[in-house]
């Protein structure tokens, strides 16, 4: 299944890349491959910003902008003008 | 260490001395399965102990009892999420030794019990990390399956006692909280990323810790949506109930000012209609997610609301005026689009600059959209 187009923050700075794989390893969407020792990113908008390849990158080649996905925390975000995070008061009903 | 008498050196004759029960640095060993301890209930999955350089380790067993599964269908059903959960720290399955691999997970119970219940015939530790009940995913997001964590956690088990080998296998989906290169760097432990599910284990370890592809993917099934239907409706049991309050009040409002027989009359149906709406959006919509036009929940909830509407509209009996049919369609088209946004939370490949777009878009017009519904109903009560 497939979600909105060209919303992804991720990006990735190739000359930084050593191709060592860890962004496959850890991407569970399959965004990243690695040819001839760099790595790539096959499908921009198959991305879902949950951040595990820019915290695995052991040479900061990769940044996204991780945030919380759920709606109820982004409204309690826009309501208190705070980041959004997972203490948006659902209580028992988060996560 | 038993604690030092406290006593009152103003007055020595009428001294006051207290002792603490003397508390052993290792927790006794606690006999077998089913067994108690005056003041001390042991967990019914503890099936013996290991001894270890480290003190004894706790071996739990590979099977799940009735009690675990009816856990897991509380859970399924949002009661008690938050209170499921075991205490951190290393656990055993089978009978490891200082070779044996290193698990690490989180210590919500019911991530616990999925991953113990893979493991059966296998001799392996597992270090269970604080993540406050929550699963691996979603405390890696919030980053308590993180980095420090792990460290934390490899300390105080004193792992490096335990096994003579410097390796944890943890579950990929940790990875969004978890910096691999610095684990390793603060406690000398390597970080190797297992599959994303447990029961793809077995065929992990036969495959000398190689993952195909298929064991890196997250997909999200019929069949895994349709699991998160329940604790969907029941999250948003409470705020449903003070609705349907106001609308049963709304609902009375009418040429008498306000009348009973227009709670139990209008009112009624515009609770009927919330319920109906509440399932289409948190129940409908996300069953037939792949099936139903449009890339935005929002959208999607807001198209299958509508059908839902018409086919009422349609085959309901009694008479409807134009007023109110037009009220139902816009209520239910945006309060389901609503709740099938409020999904977004809950699935597997939806991204937070996604979500954020639609909902800057979505969210005005379903407020729209309810308004002019509510002006339609009231007005039609004249």
């Amino acid at each position: 299944m497939r979600y909105l187009e060209g919303v992804s923050t991720l990006k990735l700075d190739r000359q930084v890349c050593i191709g060592c794989g860890l962004c496959v390893a850890v991407c569970p969407h399959g965004v990243f491959s690695v040819e001839e020792k760099k790595a790539r990113i096959l499908d921009l908008d198959r991305c879902m910003e949950c951040g595990a390849c820019a915290r695995n990158c052991p040479v900061a080649a990769l940044s996204v902008k991780a945030g919380v996905g759920c709606a109820s925390a982004i409204i309690h975000g826009w309501l208190t003008g705070k980041e959004p995070s997972c203490d948006c008061g659902g209580g028992d009903s988060c996560c | 260490m038993p604690a030092a008498p406290d006593t009152d050196a103003a007055s020595p004759e009428s001294a006051e001395v207290s002792f603490s029960p003397p508390l052993s640095p290792e927790p006794p060993v606690f006999p077998a399965k089913g067994g108690e301890h005056p003041g001390v209930r042991l967990w019914p999955f503890v099936t013996g102990w290991i001894e270890t350089g480290a003190g004894p380790v706790p071996q739990v067993a590979t099977r799940l009892e009735k009690s675990d599964i009816f856990g897991r269908w509380q859970m399924r059903w949002g009661l008690g999420r938050t209170r499921y959960r075991i205490a951190p720290g290393l656990y055993a399955v089978g009978r490891p030794d200082g070779d044996a691999p290193v698990l690490v997970t989180a210590n919500y119970k019911l991530t616990f019990d999925t991953l113990r219940r893979e493991l059966q015939g296998q001799n392996l530790w597992i270090l269970v990390l604080e993540t406050y009940g929550i699963n691996v995913w979603c405390a890696a997001g919030k980053g308590t399956f993180g980095t420090e964590e792990v460290v934390r956690r490899i300390r105080a088990a004193r792992l490096e006692q335990v096994v003579r080998h410097r390796t944890l296998i943890l579950p990929q989906l940790g990875a969004p909280g978890v910096a691999a290169h610095e684990v390793q760097r603060e406690s000398g432990f390597r970080v190797l990323y297992g599959p994303v599910r447990a029961s793809d284990l077995k065929a992990f370890f036969a495959a000398d810790r190689m993952a195909t592809a298929q064991m890196r993917r997250v997909t999200f099934s019929t069949l895994d949506r349709l699991v998160l239907a329940p604790v969907e409706l029941t999250g948003m049991l409470k705020t449903a109930l003070w609705v349907s309050a106001i609308l049963l009040l709304l609902g009375g409002i009418g040429p008498g000012v306000f009348t009973f027989t227009g709670v139990f009359t209008r009112g009624v149906a515009a609770v009927l209609a919330l319920f109906a709406a509440l399932f289409t959006g948190a129940v409908l919509t996300p069953v037939a997610l792949p099936w139903i036009p449009g890339r935005a929940f929002a959208l999607k909830g807001g198209i299958a609301g509508a059908v839902v509407a018409s086919v009422a509209l349609l085959t309901l009996p009694g008479k409807m005026s134009l007023l109110e049919g037009g009220a139902l369609l816009l209520a239910l088209s945006a309060a389901a689009s609503y709740c099938a946004m409020n999904f977004t939370g809950s699935s597997t490949f939806t991204s937070p600059s996604g979500v954020e777009k639609e909902m800057r878009r979505a969210i005005p017009l379903q407020g729209m959209a309810l308004l002019l519904a509510a002006i339609c109903w009231i007005a039609a009560a004249f």
